[in-house]
């Protein structure tokens, strides 16, 4: 049997089982709207402003730092698989691959990218 | 592709998923006894059904009900598919991320070979990685469709912060795929009920314990990180965002986000068992020789202990430790966790060099 055939089965398990729970949701309980229950939640103070505020700017650069790092880790799982084959050429080769990444990492840290105030 | 191994498979499914949702619905419990006995407190123990108090046990079903009770909340500024959808996507990962998880030792019944896993996939620490990563979209919808400021603060926190420590999770591992060259879960738990051997008499079982400790270190703080619990708790701080990215749900919905982060830390706990304890393997027994009744349940049930023994690990954690400050947890995720994390590749490069695992 093809091994994704149950990984297919196990997610058609797991969303079944979220619309079990999200059906539970919806079919008990009261419902009784009013406009002041629809109100954004903030402790009971009328809401300010609108809800989808600006956030500082370092949240952007974390996600971007992220793209670039993950898929720097994900070249190394091949690597890291076969490294007893590829012997002393692909150890020189990774060692050169990690001193760009650590390179990379002591560059954003000399910057100040990862510094949080 | 009979129909015998596709209900042997459904069957496996079920016992997943039952296993993980009981064990996450049984966390709440424990976790609030683990608290009060912290604090020198009694924990739940008021619920009863006809004076049967159960230790406290039947909080769980009160919980439960209470939560399909209440009412479906959705505000009016929210976005109603997303709203609805984000808990659900919350909870996925959770749920299907054992599926590659071996629970016990393989065995013949009938003229079947039954593996006790559910797929065995070539990728499978790969398959770990993509799934839990999935989390992620769950917690950034929940906050951006809620229509709510503390949950936008909560969201952009828990993102930034589940991203960050993935980076140091992924390079923790490859020690693990270096030692044991292989990404089948399954080959990773074999490998580990060898031994290290000193003139001959085995000494040490070659957990990745062993080899990787300071691997281990590095994924289990980074692990807890994703699982968004104290320390690391920061996208939900009562104190300051009141409850952060769930602050616009209500009933059940709520509870599912509730039972993912549950559920995950069994999830971790099992992965933890996998790739760092031997998975099923007893040590200094071989498994493989008993006949198949005794193995599979030994086998099972060293697994399930490991388990049960890494969720409490990380109880204790949650109530020993104080919230840290937002600098300090982006502190330790890319400037400690993160240079440890690619320092550990040479080190296993080293190592394994030295036992002399290489080929030329």
């Amino acid at each position: 049997m093809n091994p994704y055939v149950p990984v297919l089965i196990s997610f058609a398990a797991a969303v079944l089982l979220i619309g079990v729970f999200l059906f539970f949701c919806h079919a008990f309980g009261p419902k009784a709207p009013s406009p002041i229950k629809s109100d954004p939640f903030e402790c009971g103070n009328p809401p300010s402003g609108p809800a989808h505020d600006r956030f500082a700017v370092r949240f952007y650069i974390v996600a971007m730092l992220f793209l670039l790092f993950d898929i720097e880790v994900v070249f190394l799982y091949p690597w890291a698989i076969l490294f007893r084959e590829l012997g002393g050429l692909g150890i020189m080769e990774m060692g050169f691959f990690l001193t760009l990444l650590v390179g990379g990492l002591a560059y954003v840290w000399w910057r100040g990218a990862l510094e949080w105030e | 592709m009979d129909l015998i191994s596709i209900l042997i498979v459904v069957a496996k499914v079920a016992f997943v998923l039952i296993v993980v949702l009981h064990f996450g619905a049984l966390m709440t419990w424990a976790e609030r006894k683990q608290a009060a006995l912290i604090q020198d407190r009694i924990g739940p123990n008021r619920i009863n059904i006809l004076g049967v108090k159960a230790l406290g046990l039947i909080q769980i079903m009160a919980d439960g009900l209470k939560m399909i009770m209440k009412e479906d909340f959705i505000p009016a500024g929210a976005h109603r598919l997303y709203h609805t959808l984000a808990p659900a996507i919350a909870m996925f990962p959770a749920l299907v991320a054992l599926a590659v998880v071996p629970f016990g030792p393989s065995f013949d019944v009938a003229g079947r070979h039954i593996e006790l896993q559910v797929a065995n996939l070539d990728v499978g620490i790969l398959f770990v990685l993509a799934v839990s990563s999935l989390g992620v979209y769950g917690i950034a919808l929940a906050g951006w469709a809620s229509n709510n400021k503390y949950s936008l603060l909560g969201t952009v926190r828990a993102t930034a912060q589940m991203i960050s420590y993935e980076i140091p999770m992924g390079l923790a591992i490859i020690g693990i795929v270096m030692t044991y060259g292989t990404l089948e879960m399954n080959k990773i738990v074999e490998l580990q009920g060898e031994y290290f051997r000193l003139g001959g008499l085995p000494i040490l079982p070659k957990w990745g314990i062993f080899y990787q400790p300071l691997g281990f270190v590095l994924l289990f703080t980074a692990l807890i990180a994703e699982t968004k619990r104290t320390p690391f708790d920061l996208p939900e701080g009562e104190s300051e965002l009141v409850a952060g990215f769930n602050v616009e749900y209500s009933g059940m919905k709520w509870g599912m986000f509730f039972l993912g982060e549950f559920a995950s830390i069994v999830v971790v706990s099992a992965l933890v068992a996998t790739l760092y304890f031997g998975g099923w393997q007893i040590p200094y027994v071989n498994l493989m020789a008993l006949p198949a009744l005794p193995r599979v349940l030994l086998g099972v049930a060293t697994f399930f202990g490991k388990v049960i023994v890494l969720c409490w690990l990380q109880l204790l954690v949650r109530w020993t430790l104080p919230r840290f400050r937002y600098d300090q947890l982006m502190h330790l995720g890319w400037k400690r966790l993160m240079p440890l994390a690619i320092a550990n590749l040479p080190l296993t490069a080293a190592w394994i060099w030295m036992l002399g695992g290489m080929k030329s």
